[in-house]
């Protein structure tokens, strides 16, 4: 390219919110370069000042933050000095934004089409052709029916289909620089490797400049050119996306690295590991390197002198010792190993439970005969998109709902029953849960001791000392201190939040724990700890676990066998490694290979046509068939498949012949 | 409610012979139950029965006082619901500023004002001192449209007073909730001018909860009016439900009650109707 200004210049930018009067600052002095036609990413954790940076490319900062230094140019234009008319001129033109939770991003009253000819009114291209642009621009983001979906409001189509349609009237405009703030995240895996392979896609076409921001550091090393990574309001390392990944020169990159439950690593091996401490609050005066109170090769250098920010072969880094940073010793606690006998005693058997929603015509079968079996101490995985069944499963075990006629539940051997409200007191206290949003499951307005006190008198009955020991033995067993225990929940960070949810599903010592997401709300170096949390829990206690994630290296990592779910079947159950590892369902190859991962990026991916049908119009034969790569026309859609026990508690359900399933390769 | 109809009706002096005749002509010294049943069937089918007080049929004397509470109604809505909307999306805007505080502690000051405080005063300075205004809400027979407005002003200003602050609140609520949203920002990102942005995608969404409210403050609007009415001299629905419980006349206290019961309904239905017009997420059938 000839032009060589580049599409996003920050200078030196420092930006600060004034929170009751106090400046805080947010950025400070930070300085990249985004060229024409270049994707980069910007990784960190929540908190490091991500958005902030794509909100001041755009010049919408919330009404208490500011510039407070450095300058901010677009193609070579300080957007700072524009003034009003200006600045609209060039969010019509040059930049464009596309972020998280595309259902709110789009108006809730007003049709898709009226949405996105707006870009072309504000364009200046004339009326006459609004509707044509439209339709041309709906189409180019691979949207099959753009008249169809012109006429409909936001809430009739689906997260990809809104998140297509925002990135729609992003590029409308051809803009000089897209900014995606975790354009993604929330959405389901498969749709996520539709949007990312979209986003892709789009950038061969256009010569747009991409600043992409993710806490996922999979999708940016899928997605990016180069990355930056942001601590604390600084960028401390930038470098082209494969030295970032392979060599990374900054001990905070190294440790978001291996806090990531990676393919080949599990439980069993060795624990994950952590990056120990908090990020710094916003204001505090650290004198020397902003990370060495949580770095592991921090010395006093680094404690008293800030680090410059160091260039060498493109590859910058803000470390007094940016070779240590590859060689940083993982913190390898003495880890439970503990291998689960292969054939422990079942604790939980679900036989064809089915669970089923409305009457008559409109009756929806959300569970359809579901034979699962939970032994002792072991990790069962459940996966598989939104809609799937994974959450209405959790909640029939829980006696939230109560499962069809003909269902049959057994706790250690004695029938459950379906409703809460019928099973025993000890049955009740065995089946516990931790959600996935500590916010929302903790009570606000309780302080942590009140909160287990009152789960152990409830579930447990007991009281004075004897519950006073109980407490203190829970607090210690997820590592939270006396110090918490006075503590409201919104004193908490979100790691401990889920600590002491994990505590209180602990009080009333249960033998089987339904994690539901657990650690989609958290940063990795969080979820690394509570990850090893669980595991630890789980060799002491010999609890079972039921984990529900979409996150499938946080799955492996923690289970022994997983279960993989299609519209309330399960289509494949076995042990971890060889459901990963292959030959696996087909639907479950598509889910692997669309899930991002670190090492990954030129794997060909197994793509799904469609979107996943509803329960209402349950496809006949094998359900999976519409959307099956391998689908054999005449059988699958007729009949339903038989089941091919690979090996010992591997069984898949398909009509594939064994050696024509998919294997990971 | 306790007491004898005859025996109001009468005096105290009357023949307790007469009473009982008058009372047994009327069917009031039938079963409460039974006399309810009686007048329900009749409500139902048009008939509202014969008032007790005046000796004959309720349904004139009922059109013609809710169409003067209508009258009524009709100027005070007219009056605050612009401003009430125009003031809470003026403090939206302005939110937390001095013109935000100003207008939320005046509109809810004047909201917990009881209408008998403000109308007296009302009365008291535009009516007797100012004379601006008359006193009373009563217009002459065939006067027209614009005297009656004229009389209607000053009854309507209490009404306007408390029904201020609820809008004004709930219209600011609802503007900062969408002034908040994705959906603006995705707006103001598009380049469009602040004007456009809330003119074409914060008003709509912002004010549907707004509907629901002036829905059910309307209903006061025409029942509540007991006080002002009497206070202002006016023959509407609440002067004449407050007339016919002094004077036990319960076949027209009745028929008020229900109608504006009915009344009740029939605006919250068209509230909902008119929301799901504006709220294309709650629009059932023939779309998908």
């Amino acid at each position: 390219m000839t032009d060589t200004t580049p599409a996003l210049q920050f200078e030196n930018l420092s930006v600060a919110y004034r929170v009751k009067g106090v400046s805080r600052p947010v950025l400070a002095g930070v300085s990249l370069e985004i060229r024409k036609g270049e994707a980069y990413g910007l990784v960190g954790e929540s908190g490091c000042g991500k958005s902030t940076a794509a909100f001041a490319a755009l010049r919408y900062l919330p009404r208490n933050g500011a510039v407070t230094a450095g300058r901010i140019l677009i193609d070579g234009q300080d957007i700072g000095q524009m003034a009003p008319p200006a600045l609209r001129q060039l969010r019509r033109q040059s930049v464009a934004m596309v972020y998280q939770d595309p259902g709110k991003a789009l108006n809730p009253s007003l049709t898709i089409g009226r949405q996105v000819q707006e870009v072309f009114e504000l364009a200046g291209v004339p009326r006459a052709d609004w509707a044509a642009r439209t339709v041309e621009i709906l189409a180019k983001v691979q949207i099959s029916d753009p008249q169809l979906v012109m006429g409909r409001y936001p809430h009739q189509l689906s997260g990809g289909m809104q998140q297509r349609v925002a990135i729609a009237m992003a590029i409308a405009s051809n803009p000089t620089l897209l900014v995606l703030d975790e354009p993604t995240t929330g959405l389901d895996a498969t749709v996520e490797a539709e949007v990312l392979d979209l986003i892709q896609h789009l950038r061969r076409e256009l010569s747009t400049a991409i600043l992409f921001i993710s806490h996922n550091l999979a999708v940016i090393a899928r997605m990016c050119d180069r990355v930056g990574v942001l601590y604390a309001g600084r960028l401390v390392e930038e470098a082209p996306t494969a030295q970032i990944f392979n060599a990374p020169q900054h001990p905070y990159t190294a440790g978001l690295l291996s806090c990531l439950p990676q393919a080949g690593r599990s439980k069993d091996q060795a624990p994950l590991a952590t990056i120990p401490g908090f990020l710094p609050v916003p204001g505090e005066v650290i004198s020397g390197c902003v990370f060495a109170a949580r770095c592991a090769v921090a010395d006093d250098l680094c404690r008293s002198t800030e680090p410059a920010f160091r260039v060498a072969d493109g590859h910058a880094s803000k470390c007094h010792y940016p070779e240590r940073a590859g060689a940083l010793p993982v913190v390898a606690k003495a880890g439970a190993t503990l291998r689960m006998a292969e054939q422990a005693a079942a604790i939980l058997q679900i036989e064809n439970l089915s669970k089923s929603f409305g009457d008559g015509d409109q009756r929806q079968r959300v569970l359809r005969d579901i034979g699962i079996e939970l032994r002792k101490g072991e990790t069962l995985g459940l996966v598989g998109e939104s809609g799937s069944g994974k959450t209405t499963l959790a909640r029939c075990l829980l006696g939230l709902l109560q499962p069809d006629m003909g269902s049959e539940l057994k706790f250690a051997g004695e029938p459950l029953a379906g409703r809460t409200a019928a099973r025993t007191r000890d049955q009740v206290k065995s089946i516990q849960i931790v959600f996935q949003n500590p916010d929302s499951a903790l009570n606000r307005s309780h302080t942590v001791r009140r909160m287990l006190e009152r789960t152990i008198s409830l579930l447990v009955g007991l009281k004075g000392a004897a519950r006073e020991a109980r407490v203190q033995a829970l607090t210690q067993g997820v590592r939270l201190t006396e110090r918490h225990l006075a503590s409201m929940p919104r004193q908490l960070s979100g790691g401990l939040k889920q600590r002491v949810a994990i505590a209180r599903a602990f009080a009333s010592d249960p033998q089987v724990l339904i994690c539901d997401e657990p650690t989609s709300a958290l940063d990795v170096s969080v979820q690394a700890a509570i990850l090893n949390l669980l595991a630890d829990l789980q060799a002491e206690t010999q609890v079972s676990y039921i984990l529900i994630s979409h996150d499938l290296g946080v799955v492996r990592y923690l289970s022994d066998r997983i279960a993989v779910m299609y519209l309330g079947q399960v289509l494949e159950i076995g042990p971890a490694e060889t459901v990963f590892s292959g030959p696996h369902h087909p639907y479950t190859a598509a889910l692997l290979s669309s899930a991002p991962a670190i090492g990954d990026e030129g794997a060909e991916r197994v793509k799904l046509v469609g979107a996943l049908p509803t329960t209402a119009q349950r496809p006949t034969g094998c359900v999976f068939h519409t959307r099956c790569p391998q689908s054999i026309p005449g059988l699958c859609g007729s009949k339903a498949p038989p089941q091919i026990v690979l090996e010992a508690g591997h069984v898949i359900e398909c009509h594939l012949p064994a050696d024509a399933l998919p294997v990971r390769g | 409610m306790p007491g004898n109809v005859g025996r109001a009706m009468l005096g105290p002096f009357a023949d307790q012979a007469a009473v009982d005749v008058l009372n047994h002509e009327m069917g009031t010294d039938r079963p409460v139950l039974v006399q309810y049943a009686d007048w329900i069937s009749g409500f139902v089918t048009g008939d509202m029965g014969m008032s007790y007080a005046y000796r004959s049929p309720v349904a004139p004397f009922l059109g013609t006082a809710l169409l003067n509470s209508a009258k009524l109604a009709a100027v005070a809505f007219v009056l605050v619901v612009p401003l009430g909307i125009f003031g809470g999306v003026i403090a939206a805007l302005y939110r937390g500023r001095p013109t935000d505080r100003i207008l939320s502690v005046v509109g809810l000051s004047a909201t917990v004002v009881p209408e008998f405080v403000s109308g007296i005063l009302l009365i008291l300075i535009f009516g007797v001192w100012l004379r601006w205004f008359p006193i009373s809400a009563t217009w002459a027979d065939g006067a027209g449209p614009l005297t009656q407005l004229y009389h209607l002003i000053l009854p309507a200003i209490p009404l306007v007073l408390i029904l201020f602050g609820y809008i004004a609140r709930m219209a600011r609520a609802g503007m900062i909730e969408a002034l908040d949203a994705d959906y603006t920002r995705t707006a103001v990102l598009k380049g469009l001018s602040y004007p456009q942005v809330i003119w074409r995608h914060v008003l709509r969404n912002a004010l549907l909860p707004t509907i629901s409210v002036i829905a059910t403050q309307t209903v006061y609007l025409i029942g509540g009016l007991v006080v002002i009415e009497i206070l202002f001299h006016y023959q509407g629905i609440g002067s004449l439900i407050y007339t016919a419980a002094k004077k036990k006349d319960f076949p027209m206290l009745q028929a008020g009650v229900m109608s504006i019961g009915a009344l009740f309904a029939l605006t919250t239905l068209l509230a909902d109707l008119l929301y799901a017009r504006l709220n294309p997420r709650i629009r059932f059938g023939g779309q998908e």
